[in-house]
């Protein structure tokens, strides 16, 4: 325990990639089987343990802890197994030493759950405040100390002196604690056998276009299609079995049944965007967020909530690997291959003809429809590269909306923003119906896009307008003018304005504007994406 | 007896003594200022009498010039004077060099404005002494059960085994300019780190002023005289403001940077700093020793200035005290 708790806490705070890569590299070379494996499960897919983590921390803080207190604290702290690390009383006695890593998961592992809760509070007993920490890090999902699952690999390979790509084709075959990974690695033992189970192939990822990379664009070099405000995902289907994969690599087949059904029987392995659609129309990007992290899915969401499959890309077909193959020769292995078998429930991502780049940008600027948050451009002979090769494909976002918004509640922001009210709610004018009052209604939120000036001078703003207090909150007295850019309205039943703003984010604080001058709510109505005909 | 509330309390210029006619460290400039200590959300130019220590009134001059204020008087720590009837003390808090409580006795009731405070030792200044009192005036700079600061001189020790660990990086070290600077240094200096202590420009003025006030912080040089291979595997001390900035990039491609501070207790503040070794280092109370201070005063009434006041006043009612928030404007939460 104490050497990973080291690890990952020199991890959370080294700030370059190199200087985490070679603290990972360290740790898993000279930690023993199998606590190098549980800590290599943390860092990557989870750890297989089924413990009511939430739940059980609420529980043990509240036997220890004042509830008004902890909140105040892990509203500050930004994160709960920290706040809990932090706020764990030390025991009266002194505690031994805390177990090592590979004994504390086979107990969990062993144990029923309702001996999880015991089982870590002797364990917390044992730890000083950062092993606390990285223990609750540990069994609590994902640690966030600035480690992807792609680098934590790139580690693992750094053993064996491979590339990471080589760690990816046999990973979803391979289970933690992943001692015949280490073994192949050291040495010790053959490639593990990826078998039959559709195998995640990393994507290929776009850069936003930039000023300068136009001139290096030709319009004949370059293929455009729409870019769908969708879920990115790759479906690898072989005879075995269909996987859906997000662009990390997560399965989330489970939410998707009917996605894997329209693949069985296929051999491919396909990129693509998943969207919800509704009578041939894509439907706002909450309905798909509904049904996203759901383990199953109810016979009522699929009917109301379709999946649908929009393909961009082949990466295999048959079993063949055509990845090295130019963008346009695969394009006609995915036309081709769409049109014989005809999965249900799929269809391509069209390309969008164009002469000039002065036709494409007007193309771009009329771009409303519902569902397109842009065009993407790529260079026809390309092929499919893993991560985010630069030069290859862009992303052309289409310009942010504004609407001026007056501030009503502030809330402290978490983690790093904590002691300044960062969290806004703003609103806009509606008018009651028979009357000529008028009162805001509140349409969205937004943390971002301040520097630490603005955010001082907001700070005092709101401390100085209060009008009331609940809790973390404050109520201000309706005086500021926000510009809210967002990407989208779309409308909502869970907010009393009807409407719900995409991607909202503080564009610039009017100062010098009267609040009485803001948007109004029909402003907004105006704005709503209309379904695509 | 009037009750405190009475004669002390909260105006538009800052906390006002109403029979005394004075502020305490008002945020704008009055007429006459008592001052607690020289950070410059307490201490502010302009005012047309200022009474402090000594220190403090040194340090103000060092800050914003010999004339920033019309004039001052130093006051004596531990000894009594009467300012229009209301009988004034100022005591050591133990916050900073000079820093000060300040005892009001008035129709025999006490009032105690601690500033900032803490009661972990320092090297540089004199430690908190209590004052029993009806109404204590406490900052809430850490009041959040997390903040539990560590033992400064295990956290040096934290410091000098990184620079003994990486020879070829510099090792760039944020500090608040007045206090946390010197402190540091003379944690350093204790733990027998006895080279060269290289400093930005912006420390070397108070640093130079607490040599003057006797006090040893061993070889302390300003950075702009170190020829560039000085600084590999040295320790440069700096505002936190220039960590990440342009000036900081004369220490080589990839300098340690650590940053002293009660914050760092929270790994969200030390990752928005791009800090590599955060050392949890505070010269304000922490948690338990905001509390434990309250409850020795015995004060049955606890007035917070400023910080988090929400979960101090909600512990104190936990606790059977009354308590409150004074809602001042003009101080920083943040400033540590
Ligand atoms: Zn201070
Ligand atoms: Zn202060």
């Amino acid at each position: 325990m104490r050497a990973f708790a080291e690890t990952l806490d020199s991890l959370s705070t080294t700030p370059s990639r190199n200087g985490k890569l070679a603290l990972l590299t360290a740790y898993l070379r000279a930690a023993p089987d199998p606590d190098r494996g549980w800590a290599l499960a943390a860092l990557t897919d989870g750890l297989p343990l089924r413990i009511g983590f939430r739940r059980i921390l609420s529980e043990l803080m509240a036997a220890r802890t004042d509830p008004v207190l902890f909140k105040l604290s892990r509203d500050f702290v930004g994160d709960t197994a920290e706040t809990v690390a932090l706020l764990w009383p030390a025991p009266a006695d002194p505690a031994p030493p805390p177990p090592r890593l590979g004994e504390v998961v086979d107990e969990l592992l062993n144990a029923k759950p309702a001996e999880h809760a015991a089982i870590i509070a002797t364990v917390l007993d044992r730890c000083t405040v950062r092993e606390r920490w990285a223990f609750l890090k540990l069994i609590g999902g994902a640690p966030r100390v600035g480690v992807s699952a792609r680098l934590a690999k790139t580690a693992v390979a750094e053993i064996g002196g491979q590339d990471v790509s080589a760690i990816e084709e046999v990973w979803h075959a391979l289970k933690p604690p992943y001692t015949e990974l280490f073994a192949w690695m050291e040495g010790h033992a053959e490639r593990p056998d990826p078998g039959n189970v559709p195998v995640f192939r990393p994507l290929m990822l776009a850069h936003p276009v930039e000023d300068a990379d136009w001139p290096s664009l030709a319009p004949q070099d370059v293929a455009a299609e729409w870019k769908w405000d969708g879920i990115r995902v790759q479906v690898a289907a072989s005879a075995g079995d269909v996987r859906v994969y997000s662009r990390t690599g997560d399965d989330i087949s489970p939410a998707f049944p009917e996605i894997r059904s329209a693949f069985a029987g296929v051999d491919v392995v396909a990129d693509g965007e998943l969207l919800v659609v509704r009578d041939g129309a894509v439907a706002p990007f909450n309905d798909l967020q509904q049904r996203l992290n759901r383990k199953s899915v109810t016979s009522k969401m699929l009917r109301e909530s379709p999946a649908h499959l929009r393909l961009y890309d082949l990466l295999f077909v048959s079993g063949e690997d055509i990845r090295a193959l130019p963008f346009g020769q695969r394009r006609a292995h995915l036309e081709a291959w769409h049109a014989q078998v005809r999965p249900p429930l799929t269809d391509l991502s069209a390309l969008v003809p164009f002469a000039t780049f002065a036709e494409l940008e007007d193309l771009w600027r009329g771009a409303r429809e519902a569902g397109i948050e842009g065009l993407m451009l790529k260079r026809r002979a390309s092929p499919y590269l893993a991560g985010r090769p630069k030069g290859h494909w862009f992303k052309w976002k289409r310009a942010a909306l504004t609407l001026d918004c007056v501030l009503m509640y502030a809330q402290r922001g978490s983690g790093k923003r904590s002691s300044l009210y960062s969290d806004l709610t703003f609103g806009v004018w509606r008018t009651s119906a028979g009357s000529n009052e008028r009162e805001l209604v509140p349409v969205g939120k937004a943390y971002s896009g301040f520097t630490d000036v603005e955010l001082r001078d907001l700070d005092r703003f709101i401390r100085a307008n209060t009008t009331e207090t609940f809790g973390p909150v404050r109520a201000v007295a309706p005086k500021l003018v926000l510009e809210v850019a967002f990407d989208a309205v779309q409308p909502s039943t869970r907010h009393k304005s009807g409407v719900a703003m995409r991607f909202p984010r503080i564009h610039r604080i009017r100062w010098d504007k009267p609040a009485d001058e803001a948007d109004s709510l029909d402003a907004i109505m105006a704005l709503i994406d209309r379904p695509a005909a | 007896m009037r009750p405190v509330e009475t004669w002390l309390y909260p105006a538009s210029l800052g906390l006002y003594c109403e029979p005394g006619n004075f502020y305490i460290d008002p945020p704008r400039p009055v007429v006459r200022a008592l001052i607690t200590h020289g950070h410059s959300d307490h201490a502010r130019s302009g005012h047309t009498h200022v009474l402090a220590t000594s220190e403090t009134i040194d340090i103000m001059k060092v800050r914003y010039g010999a004339n920033c204020a019309g004039d001052f008087q130093a006051a004596d720590l531990g000894h009594a004077q009467s300012i229009n009837g209301v009988t004034v003390r100022f005591v050591p808090a133990g916050h900073i060099l000079g820093s000060a409580q300040i005892v009001l006795e008035h129709n025999g009731r006490r009032a105690v404005v601690s500033g900032d405070y803490k009661r972990a030792a320092d090297p540089t200044c004199r430690p908190f002494e209590v004052v029993t009192c009806d109404v204590f005036v406490t900052e809430a700079t850490f009041a959040l059960p997390v903040f539990r600061h560590e033992r400064a001189d295990s956290e040096a020790r934290r410091l000098i085994q990184s620079i003994a660990r990486n020879p070829d990086r510099t090792h760039l070290l944020g500090v608040y300019g007045l206090g946390k600077c010197q402190r540091m240094i003379a944690l350093l200096r204790a733990e027998g780190y006895d080279v060269p202590i290289w400093l930005h420009g912006a420390l070397v003025g108070l640093t130079a002023l607490y040599q003057n006030l006797g006090i040893d912080l061993g070889d302390c040089r300003p950075a702009s005289a170190a020829a560039d291979a000085e600084l590999r595997g040295a320790l440069v001390m700096c505002p936190p403001s220039a960590l990440m900035d342009r000036w900081s990039r004369r220490m080589g491609e990839d300098p340690v940077r650590v940053f002293a501070s009660g914050w760092m207790r929270v790994r969200g503040r030390a990752r928005q700093r791009g800090v590599e070794l955060p050392l949890i280092v505070s010269d304000h109370a922490d948690w338990p020793e905001l509390l434990d201070t309250i409850v020795e005063t015995g004060a049955e009434d606890v007035w917070v200035t400023h910080g988090r006041d929400d979960a101090l006043v909600h512990q104190l009612s936990l606790m059977g005290r009354r308590a409150r928030a004074l809602a001042l404007v003009g101080y920083e939460d943040d400033a540590e």
